[in-house]
């Protein structure tokens, strides 16, 4: 299902949309899904789900200790499509979050095929452009999917256009210039970009990196169609530790808290 | 000046998988740099920088007492006796020139052995940039002096605990913090991997090494060898050595991979033997990769030669069949470490012995031959692992005898 369907209503209640991120097989695979239909069951409007890989280069440190225990704990891609599956269910639009490289060698076009028998929208791609993946592009036309590629504030307006050309659902925004990770304050480098990037698109335009709380939600929700947050949920369920349970309630609260900063922005 | 149909690919390999925000940053960087290499300025600096500092020229060594041991005529290009005690000042000093060129204040690297690091670091002290060096924490603890000697010029050396504490996840983390200050950084790349344009940036500042050494060799023996060899991890000594004689169709080229404990074990760092194509580090290329696509931890006892990638240029040349990549075993280059030290009074780099076993080797199938090796760099930084392998420290305890030590001079 199409990430077009939850921004239509999201427009329609006149409100940004609110993008919850969790690496698959964190803590463990079915943990990851309870994880998931619990950010969904509290508010969160579509889900990205990070494929873990070795190597993931525009990660900080709190993503990066979670897809490393992920990859500890043997999560396959396999892993990651049978919870996309899972998170589809709940009926809310699930995309997979991925480097490059696993799907590669997944097979472009199996991948993509798979993807979209699982219930898939689409594919994030963060470590890629549009200029250097036309296999993915030509298998997500062929299979209906969502290409999500980030724009960032060194962008081009050349390169904006391209980019945003290429998108399928919506567009990734970078608030800022660096990794994952939340931080204490928004960035004024934000809404240029949305504004470059809607200049370009009548696609919507969803802002991440550093949000992790209601108020920055609120501050972006103001100028941006959906507010992405990822490290502070994975935050969340690091500090709970074993305590599912503890993890499960502090996932619910933080969602709860985001969307209703998104209600507000 | 790249091969291929699109710049910055070599047949299927290479390319530019990068995030976008990395992009503009490299477009602008292969612009400057193509500038670069045509202003005449540019390049009288470079050469200039090469040869009243970092004291290019190498020299190419005739290696009678080892030629008479192996049977064949070897030839050491010898990268070893550069400034910093490696090839890889001309790469950094190139860099770190362009980076002046761009108006940037800081300059980042990761290091594997810790001679990128330090060459790195020589560089910005030389120049007065700011230095940060990533370090896979293994690494750190492996090369301990060279943390030191980055230290002692000024760099900061920031220990990389993520992943397998190796060269790889050094390379990551510099990505990461080029992402957070692109504008003001550099990112002064340590091989000939990574996106365009970094595999024909760093060729092109190391090319010096095999068009001196074309030249020389003419001089000496007034022909081409039969055979050029040089180690390969990333390959920038490799392409730096091999481009030159890429048009020479007699002659053969032959890269060395680290095999570490065998390429039938899962210990080895053979990226081109026993790797798969796949996307790392910004290029197609092959990669040490999983079924999933995950990268796989490398090994090999040099940390030079310890990574999963491989340059793209070398991905291309070993699938076109121009030239061979063959893989050495620790063993192997230890044994060949030794003999060097003992029939020539050279102690080379681990990453260096890699080649002069691959010469020994190759010698054995041509007898009387000409090969011409790319010493690339010298080994004081490996002493510590040297020492432990051979038994050498504990003056009680019998020393391994590493090789028959061959006969006296005639």
């Amino acid at each position: 299902m199409s990430t077009a369907k939850a921004f239509a209503a999201t427009r329609s209640e006149g409100r940004a949309a609110l993008v919850g991120y969790l690496p698959a097989g964190f803590p463990t695979v079915e943990g990851s899904i309870d994880a998931m239909t619990a950010m969904v069951e509290a508010g969160c409007d579509i889900i990205e789900i990070g494929l873990p890989y070795s190597d993931p280069v525009m990660d900080g440190p709190t993503i990066q200790t979670a897809v490393h225990q992920a990859l500890e704990g043997g999560v396959r891609t396999t892993d990651v499509l049978h919870s996309v599956e899972a998170v589809a269910a709940t009926g809310v639009p699930t995309l997979v979050m991925t480097s490059w490289n696993p799907v590669e060698r997944y097979g472009v076009e199996r991948f993509a095929a798979e993807l979209s028998a699982a219930g898939g929208a689409g594919l994030i791609t963060p470590d890629v452009t549009p200029d250097s993946v036309p296999q993915w592009i030509a298998a997500a036309d062929e299979h209906d999917l969502d290409k999500v590629f980030l724009v960032a504030p060194s962008s081009t307006d050349e390169r904006l256009a391209m980019t945003t050309a290429a998108c399928r659902g919506f567009v990734y925004a970078t608030a800022v210039m660096g990794v994952t990770g939340a931080r204490a304050t928004t960035s004024d480098l934000a809404p240029p970009l949305v504004a470059r990037a809607k200049a370009t698109t009548d696609l919507p335009i969803g802002v991440g990196l550093g949000i992790s709380n209601g108020d920055q939600a609120a501050e972006v929700a103001a100028y941006a169609d959906a507010v992405i947050v990822g490290s502070a949920f994975v935050r969340a369920l690091l500090d709970a530790g074993t305590d599912r349970e503890a993890g499960l309630a502090a996932l619910r609260v933080l969602t709860e808290d985001l969307a209703r900063g998104v209600r507000r922005g | 000046m790249s091969q291929g149909t699109i710049e910055g690919t070599y047949g299927d390999f290479g390319g530019r998988f990068m995030p976008e925000a990395l992009i503009a940053e490299l477009d602008t960087l292969t612009a400057v740099w193509h500038e670069a290499m045509a202003d005449p300025e540019f390049t009288g600096e470079f050469d200039r920088m090469l040869r009243e500092y970092a004291g290019v020229p190498s020299l190419l060594y005739d290696a009678a007492r080892l030629s008479e041991v192996a049977g064949a005529r070897i030839l050491l290009k010898r990268e070893d006796l550069n400034h910093t005690g490696a090839h890889k000042i001309r790469n950094v000093l190139g860099q770190a020139l362009l980076a002046k060129r761009m108006g940037k204040t800081r300059m980042i690297a990761e290091t594997g052995a810790g001679q990128h690091g330090v060459a790195t670091a020589t560089a910005a002290a030389y120049l007065g940039l700011e230095c940060v060096v990533y370090m896979g924490e293994l690494d750190t603890r492996r090369q301990a002096l060279n943390v030191a000697r980055m230290r002692l010029l000024g760099a900061e050396v920031r220990a990389v605990a993520s992943g397998s504490r190796t060269l790889k996840d050094a390379i990551n983390e510099a990505i990461r913090d080029w992402v957070a200050s692109v504008e003001h950084t550099a990112y002064c790349f340590g091989t000939a991997a990574g996106p365009h344009p970094f595999p024909a940036m760093v060729r092109d500042f190391c090319r010096g090494i095999g068009d001196e050494a074309r030249e020389q060799c003419l001089e000496l023996i007034g022909t081409l060898p039969d055979v050029v060899t040089a180690c390969v991890g990333g390959g920038s000594n490799a392409i730096g050595l091999f481009t030159a004689f890429l048009d020479d169709r007699d002659v053969r080229i032959v890269g060395f991979e680290a095999g570490g404990e065998g390429i039938d074990t899962p210990r080895h760092a053979a990226t081109i033997t026993a790797g798969d194509i796949g996307v790392l580090h910004g290029a197609r290329t092959f990669v040490l990769q999983d079924d999933d696509g995950q990268t796989i931890e490398s090994h090999s006892i040099s940390a030079g030669l310890d990574y999963p990638g491989v340059g793209p240029e070398h991905a291309h040349l070993a699938k076109s069949g121009r030239a061979d990549y063959l893989p050495i075993t620790d063993a192997e280059a230890m044994d060949a470490l030794a003999l060097l030290a003992r029939t020539e009074g050279i102690i080379c780099a681990i990453e260096s012995a890699h080649a002069v076993a691959g010469a020994l080797k190759l010698a054995k199938e041509s007898p009387g031959s000409t090969i011409l090796v790319n010493l690339s760099g010298r080994g004081d930084k490996d002493m510590e692992t040297t020492t432990a392998w051979f038994g050498l420290g504990d003056p009680a305890a019998p020393v391994v005898e590493p090789v028959e030590t061959p006969e006296g001079p005639q």
